[in-house]
């Protein structure tokens, strides 16, 4: 099976894009955000479709959009909030509003693209839609790679201050992290990683790749760094499994194998979280623990 | 064939409505609207659009199981949409002692709620993936074609029949009357889920039977309009109505009055524009929640 070299690159490329969607998503589980990651993942649909539209390469237009709607979901959601983006109540709102309008204008691409030149319009959008991890050519798998390891790595810097900004921004506001301009990096690294994941698993499975894995690693354990390391591994390892069940059975699509993977695993971790859990769950025991220092974080009694 | 667009309006409605199609999806559209936007108001009252937006996409699934299976496709929309949000309701349960003590979706909820919300959402992601990629699977096996998956998500309200409509009629009337049955008890769980709790309503079988309602509108509405536009409906005019006014009855007949102007004026623009109806009926609903929060501010 190594000896393919679609495979090499489906691995190389994979990999990459599973360990940045690992770490990212743990964040994006654990702020809350995972229908921001949602909405970013259908907003690379209408990037690449725009720049199919335009006739550019189709990274461009995909990095450009996610760009783009992470910035301004940063500025028209958390532009209230004490920090706190998650528990602004009108965000779910404005991304849901703001999402589905960018999708109607993928839409509208999507239109002048078919009806500007001639064919050609169902492979881009299968393309975007459903990823093409397969069809990924060595320069391009070398490219996610780099892009892969540089979200890392970035993520890596910023870990630190993150987590306490996300754990607890009203003492971290008071510490002196500035949480807002943290938020805004983290959603736009998010945006990075949605343009990114989009050509291996497609923008509707990329979902997959970022909420599952985290999900699974934060039912599991509470130790951050443990987690974020399960997430990454969890994500790794479905696509490894997800492109070589997809090698041997051909009518299964690589996508749709990865994310299958990555959801099965959420799923075990769920049952057995929720066993260990039985005197409450395991990751709010350890969270809670984490954040006993702030004063705003005493549940209220029945 | 051409449609001509004069400055008299009374014209222009005329030839709109000369074509039987139009009139079908006229009436489709403000059936679509009115449910949607009551429905959907209560979506964005509980900040469940991520739940909203992951049953719309369960008509992929749906269409792609009953394509290989040689069902009609209607039935697959309304097995997966039922089996999403079941799913859904289950997912979130998983955080429901947490969730229950911390009062989960209070705004300035202690530790224990925020934490529940995040797995709520991480159980919702893996339930939409899930799903999204068992559709993938089908169309795989199915050998499917393409063309049909865009019409699926996007949708279009062309070729809607007369039997269509009456069907959609039914359903959005059922789904109304039932929310209106439950109607109390939802919004005091929505509002303030601690308080109902301790009044004794049933908060977690109120928030199954709201999923349950919402998939099956969803459903209906999805198999005509593609579901970008369902959730489109859904959110935007809710959203906008809430922006101006915290009273429920005002809030509703708002939120039916933007849905049904979107509508109306979406298909117009689409029908003399030829601009896919996907787009003008988002970016019209766009305007609507923009001009809202302006006017708010």
């Amino acid at each position: 099976m190594l000896a393919q070299e679609f495979i090499r690159n489906a691995l190389l490329a994979g990999s990459c894009v599973a360990l940045a969607s690992g770490a990212i998503g743990y964040f994006v589980v654990l702020r809350g955000q995972v229908f921001a990651g949602d909405a970013l993942s259908h907003v690379a649909f209408t990037g690449a479709l725009a720049a199919a539209a335009a006739g550019w390469d189709l990274r461009v237009g995909l990095f450009l959009a996610t760009v783009a709607v992470a910035i301004g979901l940063a500025s028209l959601g958390g532009s209230r909030g004490s920090g706190a983006a998650r528990l602004d109540p009108a965000e779910d709102t404005t991304i849901g509003v703001l999402f589905s309008w960018v999708l109607g204008l993928g839409v509208l691409f999507l239109y002048l693209y078919s009806t500007g030149s001639a064919g050609g319009e169902g492979t881009v959008a299968a393309r975007t839609l459903f990823g093409s991890i397969f069809g990924l050519s060595t320069a391009e798998a070398w490219a996610a790679a780099v892009v892969g390891i540089a979200l890392v790595l970035a993520l890596a810097v910023i870990a630190r201050p993150l987590l306490f900004a996300t754990l607890d921004p009203v003492v971290a506001r008071v510490r002196g992290v500035p949480v807002r301009g943290l938020g805004l990096v983290f959603l736009v690294l998010l945006g990075l990683d949605a343009g990114e994941a989009t050509q291996a698993v497609g923008a509707l499975l990329l979902l997959g790749l970022l909420a599952a894995p985290a999900g699974a690693a934060q039912r599991l354990t509470a130790n951050p760094l443990l987690g974020m390391g399960l997430s990454m591994a969890i994500a790794l390892a479905s696509v490894w499994a997800g492109v070589t069940l997809s090698y041997e059975i051909p009518a299964l699509p690589p996508g749709s194998a990865i994310v299958g993977v990555a959801v099965g695993c959420y799923v075990l971790a769920a049952l057995l979280g929720g066993r260990m859990g039985e005197g409450g769950a395991i990751p709010s025991k350890g969270v809670g623990e984490q954040t006993s220092a702030s004063p705003t974080n005493v549940s209220p009694p029945r | 064939m051409e449609p001509g667009f004069s400055v008299n309006p009374l014209s222009d409605l005329e030839a709109l409505l000369s074509y039987p199609f139009m009139v079908n999806a006229l009436e489709a559209g403000t059936i679509v609207a009115v449910m949607a936007a009551l429905a959907g108001w209560l979506m964005v009252l509980r900040r469940q659009s991520f739940a909203g937006h992951t049953l719309s996409l369960m008509s992929f699934p749906g269409a792609a199981l009953a394509a290989l299976v040689g069902w009609p496709f209607v039935s697959g929309y309304y097995l997966f949409c039922v089996a999403g949000a079941l799913a859904i309701a289950v997912g979130d349960g998983g955080g429901s002692r947490a969730w229950g003590a911390g009062g989960g979706r209070a705004w300035g909820a202690g530790g224990s709620g925020r934490r529940s919300r995040a797995q709520e959402s991480a159980a919702t992601g893996a339930v939409q993936a899930g799903a999204l990629a068992l559709g993938f699977v089908f169309l795989s096996v199915y050998g499917g074609v393409l063309e049909d998956l865009e019409t699926l998500l996007f949708g279009s309200f062309v070729g809607i029949s007369s039997g269509q409509v009456l069907t959609l009629l039914v359903v959005a009337v059922g789904v109304l009357a039932l929310l209106a049955f439950i109607g109390r008890p939802l919004l005091m769980a929505s509002i303030d889920e601690v308080v109902a709790d301790a009044r004794g309503v049933p908060v977690r079988v109120l928030s199954v039977v709201f999923l349950l309602l919402l998939g099956l509108a969803v459903a209906a509405t999805a198999q005509i309009t593609g579901a970008l536009l369902v959730f489109a409906l859904l959110v935007a005019p809710a959203a906008a109505a809430q922006q101006l006014t915290a009273r429920i009855a005002i809030g509703l007949a708002l939120s039916v009055a933007f849905a049904l102007a979107v509508t109306w004026l979406g298909l117009g623009i689409s029908y003399f524009t030829n601009w896919p109806l996907g787009f003008t009926i988002t970016s019209l609903a766009f305007v609507v929640y923009l001009t809202a929060r302006m006017v708010r501010r």
